[in-house]
Parts: structure tokens; C-alpha cells; sequence
């Protein structure tokens, strides 16, 4: 059972909020009517994913001492583990993805995340083959009070091989 | 900006453009902001010679956060108690999507109303890209 400390910053929720295209100033102003509204600056929905920032090391993060499997001189750093990696459930692609909101997602709160596996289930798809799918759920709580923030539930999926809409 | 429970219905439904022409920097920028650094999102290289992929694409969570939009901005930054997806088809530099939440319930629980919500976002094509459901909190 992996423990995380997540930090929440106004300046990572802005430009988390630019990054999925959202203007909405309550997350940026403080002064504006939809921040107001909120009670004050708030993080967007999906703002828990994240979390991934503040890990040690993580396997879609680049390390410069070690092998990254994205190109660089050659178009692969080192042999792909099938299909790349990642996803919210802990492989392959991200399947779906679930969030209960217990209480607002504000700056100035730090975070332990804390996340477990879940079912694993497959299943036969004309696209991808045989599908894995796996599943975790990580609960955000407040550091200072203990109580929970958010909770997130992932589901991940490896393929057989890659799924387009050209496949 | 929370919707009060007698301003709204079942079959209520707002439809919003959350992405036109996504662009390859934008998704760079969604890399940079979450911490998924996956090349398959940024490494036209890499998804195309190694992956075997006919280009990027987008992080799925970078779909779930604009299809967040259409929710936020109607029920307020913080309306939502629950919100989930899934990744139902992939988006690619260039597609437009749009996404729609249409109300699907309206109840009570411990004498606070919520809506329960339908969302799907779909791609220039007509594809679903986002497929899931939220519930917000109404103003009695």
C-alpha cells in the first residue's frame, strides 16, 4: 500500500487548469465571482491525477540516470514493456476513471494519498486482442484534519496490441 | 454558482466545445501540468516507429478534464460529488470535441437535492470519445 504526500499549489492548479483548457477563473481568482462562488479557489475535477508530480520516481516520469524508453538518438531508449505504460489503473491504457468529491480541493492543502489495488478482470476484443484490465483506488485525505478529500478510482488496460481507429 | 433545484429539470442538457483543433502542444502541456510523461502522448517518434501507433494521443485524463467543463461550468467549480468516465475511443492532434451533460435524475438525500448526470464527448466524427456520469449538488 503505497503512502504519497501531494502538496496542492494556486500555480500547479493554474497550470493544470490551462493544460485541460478550462478558463474558468475560479480556479486562478480569487476575486472573481466563480471563485467566490466556491468558497475560494478550488481544484478542477480531475486535479488529483496530478499526484503523479510529487512521487519519488515514477515509471512515465524521464530520469536522467537511467534508460527512458521515449526516443532520443534512437526512436526507443530501451525495449517497450507493450504498448507504453501508464494509465490511472497501473497499465497499459487508461480504461475509465472515477473521482468522489467529499469535500472541496483547495491550495494550501497537503495531501496523503494513499493508493491499493483493486479487481483484475480480461476480456476478448476484436481491436486489441485479449484485454487485462486491473484496477486501483487511491483515497486523498487532508494531512492536517485526516478526513477525506477525494477518492480515486482507476482502471488500467494492457492489450495485446495497439488499438486505433485505424486498427 | 450552484443551480438551484427548482431552476432545473430532468432532461435538462448543455453542449459545450471543449477542444477545437487539438493541437500536439496542448497535450505537451497536459504532460507537463499532471506528470504523465508517457511519449505516446509527445513522442511522434517513439508512437509511430515503436508503439505502432498512427500518431500521439491525447492522455485520456486530458478528455476527462476538458469534458469537466460543461459540469463546472454549469454547476459550479465546486458542485460536483462524484464524476467518472470511461475511455471509450482515442482523440488524436486535430479532433474537435464536444461534449454534452444531459440530467438524468433529480433527488434527495438527507434533505440536499442533487442532479444525477449523463456526460459523453464526442469527436468531430460523431465518435463518443468520453463516456460517464456525474452527480452535483443543487441549492435547495
Amino acid at each position: 500500500m503505497a503512502e504519497q504526500r501531494f502538496p496542492v499549489e494556486a500555480s500547479h492548479i493554474l497550470m493544470f487548469a490551462r493544460a485541460i483548457g478550462d478558463p474558468n477563473p475560479a480556479y486562478s481568482d480569487p476575486d472573481s465571482p466563480e471563485a467566490k462562488a466556491a468558497g475560494g479557489i478550488v481544484a478542477p475535477p480531475t486535479f488529483s491525477m496530478a499526484s503523479w508530480q510529487f512521487q519519488d520516481e515514477h515509471p512515465l516520469r524521464p530520469d536522467p540516470a537511467k534508460p527512458w524508453f521515449g526516443s532520443g538518438k534512437e526512436p526507443t531508449g530501451r525495449v517497450s514493456s507493450g504498448g507504453g505504460g501508464g494509465g490511472g489503473g497501473g497499465g497499459g491504457l487508461h480504461a475509465e476513471q472515477h473521482f468522489e468529491y467529499h469535500q472541496p480541493l483547495r491550495p494550501g492543502m497537503v495531501l496523503i494519498a494513499t493508493t491499493k489495488p483493486g479487481k483484475t478482470w480480461e476480456k476478448e476484443s476484436r481491436r486489441g486482442g485479449t484485454l487485462k484490465f486491473s484496477e486501483n483506488v487511491t483515497e486523498y485525505r487532508d494531512e492536517s484534519t485526516g478526513e477525506l478529500v477525494v477518492t480515486a478510482r482507476g482502471v488500467g488496460v494492457r492489450t495485446e496490441r495497439p488499438v486505433s481507429k485505424e486498427a | 454558482m450552484t443551480v438551484k433545484r427548482n431552476d432545473i429539470k430532468v432532461g435538462d442538457s448543455k453542449t459545450q466545445v471543449v477542444f477545437d483543433n487539438l493541437t500536439r502542444s496542448q497535450i505537451v502541456m497536459y504532460a507537463g501540468a499532471s506528470g504523465d510523461y508517457n511519449p505516446l502522448h509527445s513522442d511522434e517518434i517513439f508512437t509511430t516507429k515503436v508503439a505502432g501507433y498512427p500518431s500521439v494521443f491525447a492522455h485520456g485524463m486530458l478528455s476527462m478534464g476538458a469534458t469537466g467543463r460543461v459540469l463546472t461550468d454549469w454547476f459550479g467549480a465546486d458542485g460536483l460529488t462524484k464524476y467518472g468516465v470511461r475511455f471509450v475511443n482515442q482523440v488524436w492532434p486535430g479532433d474537435t470535441l464536444t461534449a454534452t451533460a444531459t440530467v438524468d435524475a433529480i433527488r434527495e438525500e438527507d434533505g440536499i437535492a442533487f442532479a444525477d448526470l449523463t456526460v459523453s464527448t464526442t469527436n468531430q466524427d460523431g465518435q463518443p470519445v468520453v463516456t460517464g456520469t456525474a452527480t452535483a449538488r443543487l441549492d435547495s
